[in-house]
């Protein structure tokens, strides 16, 4: 992958010792990621199959499913966010301390899902908390969740020990809970609900060059132009970490 | 205790509890006159349709009386057009057998139907579901609040008037297999 | 503490506890507001809604047959009895006619379905009561086998939408049949191992035994079916009470209990499974053969229009009496569409069923109950 070229690069112009401190400390983090017993419909059974002998979890070192978040290192979203129980999984994503990741495993955390059109359901679970990695499917064969613990490990491992965002000197602060309002929730600071009932869609469809598109994943127009809210997971990261996403 | 059919049970209604039937609905006249072919639900006269104030009663003499004692569930429908909701309880026997279907039909600007919560316990969630997603008001029932949304929400999300986000994504064919 | 024994009396307070949404307790997002003295419980509120998904407005916008994999969702445990009442209940509203050997096959789905799921539904009680998993993995280690079997059928594992109006969407042949008499030949040494494992085990009697007592008089009430009704002595079952499909063509008991306590219901879901599996020896000699084809060929699966009526099917499902009432308009979509759960019903007598006791008892009534939020909350 050309990424970890560039930061191989990076890291071995800072000399031997870090890149093998960096080695080091991203093996220990990769190879114990312990998971939050998040499930929250039909996914979570896909990931208890997981967690069980015959596609065994364990190897990858994840297997303690802490209940609590203050000792997780990893939130895995399985099933359907819907908006009531949005305030509490930003609650519990604040409460786990870092470094955090979050799997979003399923169609319904990614994107709403085959229950999209709802009153009652958040159209990906990416609006509120930052992902690291999606998983798609309906539900995922537990394989599948397996493979996105190992893109997950590999993403630890481009992880350089000097650039993470804990261990620089700015102030942690939290995601913003959500609250309930009369037609759908509403975040303290931004106008409007932050994902109304009928809401349209953020991005426009792709369509391939070959049939005529531009070949961009661009937003649709509808959002750019009206005084639509700004999605509210670039406010929040820009207000976060003051640069942009970082890592 | 004997099985019965709904014809047999709106007879001993009108023998036993006098006034509880109610009368059957006449549609509209502007529907009638209409004459194009349109897709439309149609009201079922046949089972027993009872008025809201007298549905305790009822309930009770099922149980008490003919015994179906066992309330399978509450439905409620939302029909726009006549401007009713009707509320369906199935009710069933114990000993097996196929159910007792009781209608109520309230206005939709004024659905009210007393609750049977307090000598059934079983109707409980299914009351303040009906309430939640159709604003259906069943006073005497010991905490009618929203069950599936918040308290803080507004609108009855099942009704027909209620915007339904998911008509732009879906059409059926017509004639192709 | 002082030693001693107290004189005066100490000034106590209810604590509210919640319960919440995120526990460890794996039946899902579900919230109970506990009112507690001390340990003991003196009122409990549930709260639900964290995972409504809006089932029934989607059944509004949808199709017939786009409705079939939203049923799947459900009970996200069994998908097979949830397809069968579904499918079930457009067949009565539109009149179609199901071959012989797809009835068969359904309910060798459908009795399939509920041995995995009392094995894994078992598995999580024991689970609540702190046996650390083991149980639940072995319960996993019959389910895995039986998905085995599903995913050849159907192409899934677990959300099968294997069940079409008319029928189901494929045929099974021998060698599938030949999987399923193995499977079927090695299911009884399961339950004996489960039974001696557990059935005499000295915590789970001291833990289930006289604890979340439902009693007779006053279990109909509540409407609650399942092995929770069957438990407390009621024999009420769907698949005698009102026989659909070919259930009127097997000989099988109905599992009652006599006190009503949580052991009453771990033995009732245990011997269901051996019924089950009679059900199935018997399903599988009596198979017709495959001339009368596995789906109605005159019905148009995606374009079925109903005349305008209504239709209310119910089937016996692993948790209670699940069913499916449809009002149709004559065009392609249901008018209304709703889900009779038997988990959001069976959850009424929870707050009667917890007070009184402590609150490592109400983790495991809750366990006992059964529950699948999916269900519950649609």
């Amino acid at each position: 992958m050309p990424d970890d070229r560039e930061t191989q690069l990076a890291l071995e112009k800072q000399g031997v010792l870090f890149t093998q401190l960096n080695r080091f400390y991203n093996w220990g983090r990769k190879s114990a990621i312990w998971p939050m017993a998040f499930g929250l419909a039909c996914c979570a059974i896909e990931m208890m199959a997981a967690a069980s002998s015959r596609y065994d979890i364990a190897r990858f070192g994840a297997e303690l499913f802490r209940a609590s978040p203050r000792q997780a290192d990893l939130m895995i979203v399985a099933g359907t966010v819907t908006k009531k129980m949005v305030p509490q999984v930003v609650r519990l994503y604040n409460q786990m301390p870092e470094p955090r990741y979050v799997i979003s495993m399923g169609a319904c955390a990614t994107s709403g899902g085959p229950f999209r059109d709802g009153y009652n359901v958040v159209r990906g679970v990416d609006l509120y908390i930052p992902v690291d990695v999606y998983v798609p499917g309906c539900p995922p064969r537990p394989e599948a969740l397996l493979h996105a613990l190992i893109t997950l490990q590999q993403q630890i491992d481009n992880q350089a020990i000097r650039e993470v965002r804990w261990y620089g000197d700015r102030e942690a602060r939290d995601f913003p809970v959500p609250i309930f309002g009369k037609h759908g929730l509403e975040v303290e600071g931004i106008e409007g609900t932050a994902d109304p009932v009928g809401g349209i869609p953020r991005m426009a469809p792709y369509v391939s060059p070959a049939l005529g598109g531009s070949g961009e994943r661009t937003s649709n127009p509808q959002v750019l132009e009206g005084n639509v809210p700004k999605p509210l997971m670039q406010a929040a990261v820009e207000e976060v970490f003051g640069h942009g996403k970082a890592e | 205790m004997a099985r019965l059919n709904s014809g047999e049970l709106r007879e001993l209604l009108e023998r036993d509890l006098p006034g509880a039937l109610a009368a059957p609905h006449s549609p509209p006249q502007a529907a009638e006159a209409h004459g194009e072919e349109e897709n439309h639900p149609v009201l079922q006269e046949h089972d027993a349709v009872v008025v809201a104030e007298r549905l305790p009663d009822v309930a009770r003499y099922l149980r008490d009386q003919l015994g179906y004692s066992y309330l399978s569930h509450i439905t409620a429908v939302d029909y726009l057009r006549e401007g009713l909701i009707e509320v369906v309880y199935f009710f069933y026997h114990p000993e097996g057998g196929g159910p007792q279907i009781v209608r109520v039909r309230v206005p939709r600007d004024n659905a009210v139907i007393p609750s049977i919560t307090p000598f059934w316990p079983g109707a409980n969630l299914q009351e303040r579901e009906a309430y939640d997603l159709f604003g259906v008001h069943f006073p005497g029932h010991p905490f009618l609040r929203r069950v599936y949304l918040w308290d803080e929400f507004e609108g009855y999300p099942m009704r027909k008037d209620f915007p339904k986000t998911g008509d732009k994504y879906t059409h059926v064919t017509g004639g192709e297999e | 503490m002082i030693a001693g024994t107290f004189t005066g009396t100490i000034k106590t307070e209810e604590l509210q506890i919640n319960i919440g949404p995120q526990h460890p307790s794996t039946h899902g997002v579900f919230r109970m507001i506990t009112r507690i003295d001390g340990e003991t419980i003196l009122g409990l509120e549930p709260v639900f809604g964290y995972l409504h998904r809006n089932h029934e407005q989607l059944g509004e916008v949808s199709s017939y047959l786009q409705i079939i994999p939203f049923t799947d969702r459900l009970d996200y445990f069994n998908s097979m009895p949830n397809n069968q009442g579904y499918c079930m209940a457009v067949e009565k509203l539109a009149g179609i006619e199901v071959p012989e050997r797809a009835e068969y096959i359904r309910v060798i789905m459908a009795e399939l379905s509920r041995i995995q799921n009392h094995a894994t539904a078992l598995g999580f009680m024991l689970n609540d009561m702190g046996a650390m998993g083991t149980p639940l993995l072995y319960g996993f280690r019959e389910r895995e086998k039986i998905l085995d079997l599903f995913e050849a059928a159907s192409g899934a594992r677990m959300m099968c939408s294997y069940m079409r109006f008319g029928g189901v969407a494929r045929d099974i042949d021998d060698e599938w049949l030949g999987e399923l008499k193995k499977l079927m030949v090695g299911l009884p040494a399961f339950f004996d191992e489960f039974e001696r494992l557990l059935s005499e085990n000295e915590i789970l009697l001291s833990r289930a035994r006289n604890v979340g007592i439902l009693p007779k008089a006053v279990a109909l009430d509540y409407s609650v079916t399942g092995p929770l009704l069957r438990g407390s002595g009621i024999p009420y079952d769907v698949r005698r009470a009102e026989p659909y499909s070919v259930y009127d063509r097997f000989g099988f008991d109905v599992v009652v209990g006599s006190v009503g306590d949580i052991y009453d219901r771990y033995l009732v879901r245990v011997e269901e499974m051996r019924q089950s599996l009679r059900i199935l020896e018997q399903a599988v000699q009596q198979l017709p053969d495959a001339s009368g084809g596995h789906l109605n060929p005159k019905v148009k699966q995606q374009s079925i229009r109903p005349p305008a009526g209504e239709a209310y099917a119910r089937v016996e499902t692993p948790k209670g009496e699940l069913g499916f009432y449809l009002v149709s308009d004559g065009s392609g979509r249901p008018y209304r569409y709703k889900i009779r759960a038997p988990s959001f019903i069976n959850l009424t007598a929870l707050s009667d069923l917890a007070r009184g006791h402590k609150v490592a008892d109400l983790v495991v009534i809750l366990g006992s109950i059964d529950i699948v939020m999916g269900e519950v909350d649609r």
